[in-house]
């Protein structure tokens, strides 16, 4: 079976993506959900798995080229295959599209976004393509393309599954020379000690690495992956204050990263063309707040944040409102019937908003669980590509910076998206007394065009309400 | 005398270490001779594991009768025979000893009836009714003489009114009440057992909780359970003498500075085993010893070269399946053929009481006290839909993981078949696989085996169904 892959389109607005690295080279085997490269989007850095087993027979895109969404950027296929049809069919699959790396430059809007038909030309026999963010609100990012004819069953039942997981496989070991056989503990030590496995020798049944061989290589001396400690920071120490000579620039103009090229094209598209309109409330956070509290002293437990509360409410919330989940998509409007919820969250160049699936069907420390984890890729840049595209709604949440409150811009397609404030101590009036509560303001941004300001304000309360009966997210 | 027969492997003892030791080394092409003083199988399917275990199945009968109404089944007049239940678990016991005596026919291995006695490295004198006999081991000599019951010091069992394990499994009549010392695994069998029966049951031990080596949760679940059935548990009490006359047995106990005296009709002593080691022949020819038992290496090879030893007499856990274990190890050694040792830490320790506690590892407060960070998940049976449709609802798994690695350092079962639950984890244990592992291993419902993937799942932070 031969598998082309090619440029996958992992958002809306996505027209070409850069190879940044090949984690696989030519004639390296490949297993289905193998990574095998990383890709520069407008947005982030992802990585991309292999969805056929086989051979890597030909890279046609090399480190630093970019090519529009769609284009052939490599070849899977069984060493024997002849995979030659499959390279002269490919639309400019040559090494010449690799653009010079300008970086910075945004994507040329004159080129189309339509993804090249995956019409493999005739001899190929079974043939599986990488298909692009498909145009439903469904996204399956990276699927075989359905449409494709079926491999035979033998060859199918090598075929890596298809479809979206809610938890990534464990990786391969990028070791040269195919499988390594270790034990699934010897290979989460190794991982989180930096050793090598591929360079041990194992002493369990049949070679296999089991868990004294990675600790008997750690005892004997450092490891040769070891990631080096960053220096310590000298101490600080208080000098007298002279203007230094300043003979540098007054200024410089930043290139554009990829990202922040992306955001300065894509939010006037928002701003603009959406008409947003904006409600607010204020939530009594005190019972959240205990709850929280509670939860997080249970032993074993994954840490909830407020966020997570707020992502469980929101989602609840959604599935009474659908007509909040919804987009406009011109002659229609699309309700979306699962809660994917995007989570902003900041780099340090930027943002970048992965998306949470399923969260009406996700129990609360399991949110809290995949969240904190889409977070810290997200800071890591290792984000999955089916991680970043398909939000329904999107929550944005400074409360750690300390804002009252503040509105935040819808991103398209999505019809509204939540800014969240912090949770602050204030006085407040009960039963016509004052006291001290915890109250936390939100304000939805809903577009006008899909929904109206009662709708908004409805789901608003039912966001309020669930936080303020917290018992309700558990259920 | 006749001249000495030679075998490839001489086994004295015939045990699960001893008969399993013997077949496996005539798999791998040796001759080998079985000496057994008593019948072969030894004290775990003769007076043992097996035979307690038919007479806690009759407990279990008894059990479910009693709660028929439960089921909406009227049983009426009903009487549940003692001397039956006896009798029934020595034909169990006989069954399987038979088997042994088949297993050793088909793998050609002679069954000499004696004592064995070592006289030399490589020399066993066996003493048997027709006289004595002289074997030579050409390769080794496996020894696996097994374990007796223990006594307190002063205190010597009559198997009258003072009886061991060994008593209470032949006794067809059963007390009306009865003392039960010590409350690790067989005395809290034969405290369900007899209580099951009607007897009015006292259980002493010393330790601040019954199953003292299982996981405090596991403990207290159990000691609740059956102070709930009608049997008196009382812990961290000294018996100061047991003292029999008049038609039962005085027991002078203190605890909390107080002494009291209890009376029972009998006294079941269950305060471990010990090595059978006497007359062994281990001082001849120099066996180093230590604590009782004999010192042994990751092979089962003693101090004396080509000696072999397994089983209780070689000390660690006192189990049957840890002396099995043991009696490869040993066949393949003298075979050549490169065993792999025996893993200590991963063998499953289980009591078959009502229900059973069954556990793997380390418990919880020992991973702690290992330094490790550790999560832990529980799951109760009365979550469970195929225990609620049992009607066996009481108790839970607790898996103890790394919290950094998911490693599986201990799991804690009570509950219904938790002897069997707990082989899913020894086999992941052995295969190294993590909390991932396990949760990603899909369990049919309903099942037991489901309360594993929960317990599991919530050492995650995961579980769905509770």
């Amino acid at each position: 079976m031969i598998t082309k892959v090619v440029m996958p389109k992992l958002s809306d607005a996505m027209e070409t993506g850069k190879v940044i690295k090949w984690l696989k080279k030519e004639g390296d085997a490949i297993k289905g959900g193998d990574v095998i490269a990383e890709i520069e989007t407008d947005k982030a850095n992802v990585e991309i798995e292999a969805f056929g087993s086989g051979v890597l027979r030909k890279v046609i895109v090399d480190e630093g080229g970019q090519v529009p969404v769609g284009d052939l950027i490599a070849v899977i296929a069984d060493p024997a295959e002849n995979i030659e049809p499959v390279l002269a069919g490919a639309p400019k699959a040559t090494p010449s599209a690799a653009a010079p790396a300008v970086t910075g430059a945004p994507p040329d809007p004159a080129k189309p976004a339509a993804v090249p038909a995956a019409s493999a030309p005739g001899p190929v026999p079974a043939t599986e393509t990488y298909k692009s963010a498909p145009e439903t609100g469904k996204v399956v990012p990276l699927t075989p393309e359905s449409g494709a004819p079926r491999p035979q069953p033998a060859a199918a039942a090598a075929a890596a599954p298809a479809g979206p997981r809610l938890v990534a496989a464990p990786r391969a070991e990028a070791a040269t020379g195919g499988r390594v056989k270790a034990s699934p503990l010897a290979r989460k030590i190794a991982a989180q000690r930096g050793v090598d496995i591929g360079g041990l020798q194992g002493s369990g049944p049949g070679g296999r690495i089991v868990r004294r061989d990675v600790e008997a290589a750690l005892a004997a001396g450092p490891a040769p992956a070891a990631v080096a400690a960053p220096a310590a920071a000298p101490a600080p120490t208080r000098a007298p204050f002279v203007i230094p000579a300043r003979t540098d620039a007054e200024y410089e103009d930043l290139a554009l990263t990829p990202m922040r090229a992306t955001i300065a094209k894509r939010m006037p598209q928002s701003k603009a063309p959406v008409p947003h309109f904006y409600v607010t409330s204020e939530v009594a956070m005190d019972r959240a707040w205990e709850l929280r509290a509670e939860l997080n002293a249970l032993e074993g437990s994954p840490k909830v944040s407020v966020n997570d509360l707020v992502i469980r409410a929101c989602a609840l919330a959604l599935l009474r409102h659908p007509g909040v989940n919804a987009s406009f998509q011109g002659n229609t409007i699309r309700v979306y019937h699962r809660a994917h919820i995007g989570i902003a969250v900041a780099l340090d160049g930027g943002l970048i908003t992965p998306v949470l699936r399923d969260c009406d069907v996700k129990p609360l420390v399991q949110i809290a669980a995949e969240s904190r984890d889409l977070a810290e890729r997200a800071r890591a840049g290792k984000l999955r590509a089916s991680e970043i595209s398909g939000a329904t709604f999107s929550i944005s949440n400074l409360g750690m910076l300390d804002v009252e409150e503040f509105s935040a811009i819808i991103n398209p397609p999505e019809g509204a998206i939540l800014a969240v404030g912090s949770v602050a101590e204030k006085a407040v009036v009960v039963d016509g007394a004052l006291a001290v509560g915890r109250r936390m303001r939100m304000t939805i941004s809903c577009d006008h065009r899909a929904m109206d300001g009662a709708m908004g304000a409805r789901f608003l309360q039912d966001v309020k309400r669930l936080l303020e009966e917290p018992l309700r997210l558990l259920v | 005398m006749a001249p000495a027969q030679k075998f490839d492997v001489v086994v004295v003892g015939t045990g699960p270490g001893g008969y399993v030791a013997a077949i496996r080394a005539a798999q791998l092409g040796l001759t080998v001779a079985a000496v057994e003083d008593d019948r072969p199988g030894g004290v775990c399917l003769n007076w043992g594991c097996i035979p307690t275990k038919a007479l806690l199945r009759n407990a279990e009968v008894v059990g479910l009768v009693a709660r028929a109404e439960e089921f909406g089944i009227t049983v009426g007049q009903w009487k549940a025979d003692y001397a039956h239940a006896v009798q029934r678990s020595r034909k169990v016991a006989d069954r399987m000893a038979k088997g042994v005596e088949f297993l050793f026919r088909k793998n050609k291995i002679t069954l000499l009836p004696g004592r064995g006695t070592l006289k030399s490295r490589n020399v066993v004198e066996v003493a048997g009714k027709d006289g004595a006999q002289t074997l030579e081991a050409g390769r080794g000599v496996i020894l696996g003489t097994g374990s007796e019951p223990k006594s307190l010091p002063g205190v010597t069992i009559d198997e009258k009114v003072v009886i061991s394990s060994n008593g209470a499994v032949r006794n067809e009549v059963r007390p009306a009440t009865l003392v039960v010392i010590g409350a690790g695994a067989v005395g809290m069998e034969f405290a369900d057992v007899y209580a099951a029966y009607g007897t009015q049951v006292t259980v002493l031990e010393a330790l601040p909780r019954v199953l003292p080596i299982e996981d405090e949760e596991a403990s207290t679940q159990i000691a609740r359970l059956f102070g709930r059935r009608g049997i008196t548990i009382r812990t961290g009490v000294r018996v100061k003498s047991v003292t029999p006359g008049g038609g039962g047995v005085a027991v002078e106990v203190e605890a909390d500075g107080k002494t009291e005296t209890l009376r029972a009709e009998q006294v079941l002593m269950a305060v471990g085993r010990a090595a059978r080691v006497k007359d062994v022949g281990l001082e001849a020819v120099g066996v180093a010893m230590e604590k009782g038992f004999v010192t042994v290496g990751p092979t089962c090879e003693t101090s004396v070269k080509g000696i072999y030893a397994i089983g209780d007499m070689a000390g660690r856990q006192l189990l049957a399946h840890k002396a099995m274990a043991e009696g490869v190890v040993a066949a393949e050694a003298i075979a050549g053929h490169g065993p792999r040792p025996v893993d200590y830490g991963n063998v499953p320790s289980c009591t078959y009481c009502r229900p059973q506690v069954a556990s793997i590892g380390v418990s919880e407060a020992a991973a702690k006290g290992n330094g490790r960070e550790v999560s832990v998940g529980r799951f109760p049976f009365t979550a469970n839909g195929k225990a609620v449709a049992l009607g066996e609802t009481e108790g839970f798994l607790k898996v103890v993981a790394d919290k950094r690695t998911g490693e599986i350092l201990g799991v804690h079962i009570v509950g219904p078949e938790a002897t069997e639950l707990i082989h899913e984890f020894a086999v992941g244990r052995t295969l190294e696989a993590t909390l991932e592992e396990l949760m990603h291993t899909i369990h049919a419902h309903p099942t037991l085996s489901e309360a594993a993937l929960e317990a599991t799942l919530a050492a995650l932070g995961q579980a769905i169904h509770i």
